[in-house]
């Protein structure tokens, strides 16, 4: 099992000859997720990295099977890109990009109502199930396969989690980074839900950040539905309010906001929260005793 | 991206939004040729700066005469003024803003948000105008009223009508409120906005609303399709470092700690600081290099956090995905060999081609202290800076 994405999964990448998507496509190729193909407008009929390239996703669709897209495509076009991928039936839409304005986000979001699919990202590092499909740019030799799940808005947080994880003999069933931006494809609470009925994970670790409330939503359903521990950590404590840390999310517009009032609040509805980013592995393990 | 408040009440004009009659001074003898331009037998003289908590910090004040108008315009500017929200140093002030007086009946509160929940443009409304909207609604939640937005169709009449309603108007009030509630909302749509409030929106003793003072944030990362807000961005209401770390492709924030943090990604960078401070230090800044960084972007970083005088030591925090740890190294390796650099560093590499990037730093014969882990290193950090053993 696993959530999102295994080893049947057929993939295509968006923005696929691009120089970023080349190389992100070979790295999952080689970890032996099956690449089928990509989407270029004006390039269709080429071959690029063995794999055929169409000009629209419909065609890729047609042509290949593919259910799952990496969107590589530049921030003026992102949203074209993924209402296309929508349009065309891809159930998992991983938007790798970085800076997608928000507006078009909410419009997306939107128009993504009445269809099965979801989005993953914008600003992500992806998603991977390890030694089955990576969709995603992080480094897959970091992540042993397992049975810990993880949702994380970071992408090197998610690394830094992962290698404590390993070090202590956990690996991970499914990583999903959701992204930085305020307005995001997909919430912790979707994937609370997918990992709750994951046969394959026995424990689930959320890594929160500053600004929102999706944490403590996730974490809400989780006291009443989730059947399997739940480990969580929000980074920010030392963020300055009104600041915008780095991910276009990551701000205190409130005193809901901050880290400390996020990890109390999780803490109230059972979730074993995190202090400090180098105990994450410990309490994961701890979790699960 | 924030623009004046000035720029703003151009902005919303330009959408048939009522705002005062008023204009932009550089000095106090344009700030009088402007009152007299506008006329009528008292002004109000307010500073122009990204920071609220003006009014109550004596940056917003009122002239009954046009000596009056230049002495105050005279006080604030080239003078620095400290708001709750400024910090300590204050923020300098460049302009004014020289509005008409107007006799105020009431006062109402009106904004656009990207609402987080429910993941849509949200309107705001309430009749507690002119205190803090945060507070308000902390308070007395009843007194605020939102209305969200179906991106699909936009805000619709009647939503509007049924807010002016909530928030106690009546008759042809209500019309007038929905047009410029619709207004607001076009303006917001158009320039891709992330926040928009105006506070107070007031009714005058002849009935008219005015947007009496108004602030407007816009989406950074829209601003390639935005070139008329991007031309309104005022460079010296931002830090001169953050500035150049962004030319540079680095997100920095100044802090006022002593550790220096250099990190890759935004979410390792923030648990970074966070690990400092649960061992006893503070740290001095943000910094994330991002994703694939050269060995010039990790030299620039350097440079920037030793910039800081408050820099006791430098922790150096990567972990590698996209990245490559040889690279960061020759990064580090460069960045030493081009400055004299009097802090102890911390280097915490881990991820991709890590032993070649630890190879590089120890061929280098240069002095480091080495971490294993996030914890190591914000340990040693802190220690360093205490001048303790490491």
């Amino acid at each position: 099992m696993s959530i999102l994405v295994n080893k049947d999964s057929r993939v295509i990448f968006q923005g696929f000859t691009g120089q970023h998507a080349t190389f992100h496509a070979q790295e999952a190729i080689r970890m032996g997720t099956q690449v089928v193909g990509g989407v270029t407008p004006g390039k269709g009929g080429q071959t690029h990295i063995d794999r055929p390239v169409f000009d629209t996703v419909k065609e890729a669709v047609v042509a290949t099977g593919a259910d799952v897209s990496v969107v590589f495509v530049p921030p003026p076009f992102s949203a074209d890109a993924i209402m296309e991928a929508i349009e065309a039936g891809i159930k998992v839409i991983v938007v790798i990009t970085d800076g997608v304005p928000v507006q078009d986000m909410v419009r997306v979001k939107r128009y993504l109502i009445g269809h099965d699919a979801i989005i993953i990202g914008p600003n992500t590092a992806g998603v991977i199930t390890p030694e089955e499909c990576k969709v995603g740019i992080m480094p897959a030799h970091i992540y042993p396969k397992g049975r810990i799940g993880v949702v994380s808005r970071s992408g090197t947080l998610n690394y830094e989690a992962v290698e404590q994880m390993s070090e202590l003999g956990l690996g991970i069933s499914t990583s999903i980074s959701i992204g930085g931006d305020p307005v995001n494809g997909c919430d912790f609470l979707t994937l609370l839900k997918q990992f709750s009925e994951d046969s394959d994970t026995d424990a689930v670790l959320m890594i929160g950040e500053i600004g929102g409330s999706q944490e403590v939503e996730a974490a809400t359903w989780a006291r009443a539905h989730l059947n399997k521990p739940l480990v969580g950590f929000i980074a920010g404590a030392t963020a300055p309010p009104g600041r915008t840390m780095g991910h276009a999310g990551a701000i205190i517009s409130g005193e809901a906001d901050t880290a400390q009032a996020k990890m109390q609040r999780l803490a109230e509805l059972g979730v074993s929260v995190v202090q400090n980013a180098a105990e994450i592995g410990q309490t994961v393990r701890n979790s699960l005793s | 991206m924030n623009i004046h408040e000035y720029q703003t009440k151009e902005l919303l004009r330009s959408y048939k939004i009522p705002v005062p009659d008023g204009r932009m001074a550089h000095s106090a003898n344009q700030a009088l040729v402007v009152a007299e331009q506008l006329g009528g037998d008292g002004w109000v003289v307010k500073a122009q700066i990204h920071a609220g908590g003006r009014g109550k910090a004596g940056g917003v004040q009122l002239a009954n005469s046009l000596d009056e108008v230049q002495q105050y315009a005279e006080n604030l500017i080239g003078t620095r003024l400290v708001t709750k929200q400024t910090g300590e140093a204050g923020r300098m002030v460049n302009r004014v803003l020289v509005e008409q007086i107007h006799q105020i009946e009431t006062e109402y509160y009106l904004g656009l948000v990207i609402d987080r929940a429910s993941q849509r443009i949200t309107l705001i409304a309430s009749a507690a105008g002119g205190m803090e909207i945060e507070e308000v609604a902390a308070a007395t939640p009843e007194k605020v009223i939102n209305e969200v937005v179906d991106p699909a169709v936009g805000l619709q009449d009647f939503q509007c009508r049924k807010v002016a309603a909530g928030i106690g108007l009546s008759g042809k009030q209500i019309v007038k409120a929905a047009r410029i509630m619709k207004s607001l909302y076009r303006c917001f749509r158009d320039k891709d906005a992330l926040m928009v409030e105006i506070n107070p929106l007031v009714t005058t003793k002849d009935g008219q609303f005015l947007a009496l003072d108004a602030k407007m944030s816009f989406d950074g990362n829209a601003l390639f399709r935005q070139p008329e807000i991007t031309d309104q961005r005022d460079f010296d209401e931002e830090d001169p470092k953050e500035i150049e770390a962004s030319g540079h492709d680095l997100n920095y924030i100044a802090l006022d700690g002593s550790v220096g943090c250099i990190v890759n990604g935004a979410g390792l960078a923030m648990a970074t600081m966070d690990a400092i401070s649960l061992y006893g230090g503070r740290p001095a800044n943000f910094l994330d290099v991002g994703g694939g960084a050269s060995p010039e972007k990790i030299a620039n970083a350097f440079r920037i956090v030793l910039e800081d005088p408050n820099v006791k030591v430098l922790l150096l925090n990567i972990y590698a995905g996209i990245n490559r740890c040889d690279w960061i190294a020759e990064g580090i390796v460069k960045a030493m060999a081009d400055q004299v650099i009097d802090v102890p560093i911390v280097v915490r590499l881990a991820g991709t081609n890590l032993e070649a990037g630890r190879a590089i730093l120890a061929d280098s014969g240069l002095d480091f202290i080495h971490a294993d882990r996030l914890s190591d290193a914000a340990e040693k950090s802190v220690k360093a800076v205490n001048g303790g053993a490491v």
